[in-house]
């Protein structure tokens, strides 16, 4: 610099570029990173290509009358494919129902009513309910809610059964619904509560006629991204619901019973080379492929109401 | 001119006058609903925890190092979780390792160099959709990669048909890929929170992107990134059934405890905390389900909270500082 003024050479773009080795340091490092989010990219084509490899040899070899018999027992050739979505349906309409409310009502008192002292108490509590390990829930349902309370109300309940596993699940997508409910109507902006306040409406008038249709796309993401995840939920359904190896057809919430998810896991535990009839091992790809268009699909939709929400405010 | 708050007397007459004296009792409920769902969710936990450290008790009470250091054994009064803790030890180290430079590395990329093309927002959305993919799906790709690529390979590459490519090493990557999306999202979050006058006085004084990025940016969102980190941490080590797809030893893991880091158990078969408390929660002898299985749950429990803890105190302590 100094030298530039001795010289009396004119300042020109040269002279502002910079060192090159610190450019090419730049160029490099920014290589590295858009390479660490490109793998992204990698990982999603490896899921997708994965499942399809061996998905599609089974859907071309499988005798398409083994897809509606009486049950899921793969290592005798019967992959009954309705048997594992009433089983996922089952759990995941039980789950809904326990966490739709408990997540929804926990979600309009944290934003709505509670202090900010209340909620920086509760939050953390909340949290550690989310952090709780889905193991440590299938546990809890098979070992608590099943005879505890759902063979206290219905005494011909097996004691693995569908009803505690949905109700496991529900207890895990409950922080999930309240946290992005919670999000969806901090969203709503103040001048919609203050002006229902404004023309004299009470507080539950406000929350309930204001700020929840308001915040209404945040909350049908909320409720769909739960769905998601209870349809996606594996290790709950295989402790408490657990029809080990395979299951009839059944739509009895109170007998053991198997989803997409855990005919995946029981399928693929306790055999080293998940080999039984010919397309064992394929049928767990396609269960796969499945479970994955179905919760793909549902998260999309999400996704297009979250950003409703925030194309709104 | 500023606001001045009411007297709390004269809010109290003001509110008494417009509620004409009569009590809300649509209101009322509608509080004391939300209370209760609040308090049925809390009460829920409180009565799981209650569960697990009871049933535990007496097994963490009478020999908790011998159960902590124990392999797992067919007598009860004997089995520990050693191998499991070995297990989870590893998956801990893989997600660490990979999970966290590479997140944040992604994270960086996207809400710093990003231009607002097509191909960036095709990413964004990607990572959004693979933090909604079963957790089981990712069990899938490890089988299809590692159980079937790897056996292949020789056993110094970690296949051999010794495992099959069934080690504690597929199981720590397949582990690392599903907490990816949480650590870019939680951290490309944190980076975004940075204010732009931070980053303008960084290249004010002609620093590169990467000189701003390094000694501006990162300084400023770390405890963000931090907690997103160690919120991913904890999702690993409770994370099973892609552990059960890439063939975490669903039996009894054979041979003795061994140590904790050799690094030769890398390439053997494996269990983990959370796959020792599957198979003991379906094992009905008498000392396995009702005493080990909870045992195992609060040890588990212990480093989740820890993790998860550590995370709330971070946010807390640094959201007061803003």
């Amino acid at each position: 610099m100094s030298d530039v003024g001795r010289q009396r050479v004119p300042l020109t773009l040269a002279s502002l570029q910079g060192d090159r080795r610190r450019l090419r340091r730049e160029a490099a490092l920014r290589r590295l990173f858009l390479g660490a989010a490109a793998l992204s990219i990698v990982i999603s084509a490896l899921i997708v290509l994965s499942l399809i490899r061996e998905a599609w040899v089974f859907v071309s070899q499988v005798d398409l009358a083994s897809l509606w018999t009486d049950g899921w027992f793969p290592r005798r050739g019967l992959y009954d494919l309705k048997t594992l979505f009433a089983g996922s349906l089952i759990v995941t309409l039980i789950a809904m129902a326990v966490a739709s409310p408990l997540g929804l009502g926990a979600a309009v008192y944290l934003s709505e009513y509670a202090r900010p002292r209340v909620r920086q108490a509760l939050k953390p509590v909340i949290e550690t309910l989310a952090s709780i390990p889905s193991v440590v829930l299938g546990f809890f349902a098979l070992t608590f809610i099943s005879p505890e309370v759902v063979r206290r109300f219905a005494e011909e309940a097996t004691l693995a059964n569908l009803t505690a596993a949905g109700i496991g699940v529900g207890l895990l997508t409950i922080p999930l619904i309240a946290s992005v409910a919670e999000d969806a109507m901090a969203a709503v902006p103040d001048a919609l509560r203050e002006a229902s306040s404004g023309i004299g409406a009470r507080k539950v008038t406000t929350t309930v006629k204001v700020v929840v249709p308001a915040a209404v796309s945040g909350l049908v993401a909320a409720f769909i991204i739960a769905t998601s995840r209870a349809i996606g939920e594996t290790m709950v359904v295989l402790i408490a619901a657990g029809a080990s190896g395979g299951s009839l057809f059944s739509l009895d919430p109170l007998r053991e019973g198997l989803t997409l998810t855990a005919a995946m896991a029981t399928q693929a535990s306790g055999t080293d080379a998940v080999v039984g009839a010919a397309l064992t091992f394929q049928s767990l790809f396609f269960v796969g492929m499945l479970l994955f268009l179905v919760t793909f699909g549902l998260n999309l939709v999400a996704d297009r109401f979250v950003r409703r929400v925030r194309q709104k405010y | 001119m500023a606001a001045v708050a009411p007297h709390p007397r004269t809010a109290e007459l003001v509110r008494a006058r417009l509620e004409q004296g009569k009590l809300d009792v649509a209101g009322t409920l509608f509080r004391w609903l939300l209370v209760g769902t609040l308090a049925l969710s809390v009460g829920v936990l409180a009565v799981l925890l209650i569960d697990v450290v009871t049933g535990g008790w007496g097994v963490l009470s009478s020999r908790l190092v011998d159960f902590l250091t124990s392999a797992d054994r067919t007598s009860a009064e004997e089995a520990g979780v050693f191998q499991g803790l070995r297990g989870t030890f590893w998956i801990g180290v893989f997600t660490v390792v990979l999970a966290f430079p590479v997140g944040i590395g992604a994270a960086i990329y996207l809400e710093e160099y990003a231009p607002r093309s097509r191909f960036t927002r095709i990413i964004d959305i990607n990572i959004r959709n693979l933090a909604g993919v079963p957790s089981v799906v990712y069990g899938i790709l490890g089988l299809a990669i590692f159980v079937k690529t790897l056996a292949s390979l020789p056993d110094w590459l970690g296949g051999g048909p010794l495992t099959g490519g069934r080690t504690v090493m597929s199981g720590g990557i397949i582990i690392a890929i599903l907490v990816l999306p949480i650590v870019i999202i939680t951290s490309a979050e944190a980076i975004r929170a940075v204010p732009d006058s931070i980053r303008e006085a960084g290249f004010g004084v002609g620093a590169t992107r990467w000189e701003v990025v390094r000694s501006h940016v990162l300084p400023y969102a770390l405890p963000g990134i931090l907690t997103g980190t160690v919120l991913a941490l904890a999702r690993a080590l409770g994370e099973a059934a892609p552990l059960i797809l890439v063939g975490a030893v669903q039996g009894r893991l054979g041979g003795g405890p061994g140590s904790l880091v050799d690094l030769g158990q890398l390439q053997e078969r494996f269990t983990a905390m959370p796959i020792m408390i599957t198979n003991w929660s379906g094992e009905f002898a008498e000392g396995f389900q009702d005493e080990l299985a909870p045992a195992a749950i609060v040890v588990l429990l212990v480093f989740v909270f820890l993790a998860n803890g550590t995370a709330i105190l971070l946010r807390n302590r640094y959201a007061k500082r803003r």
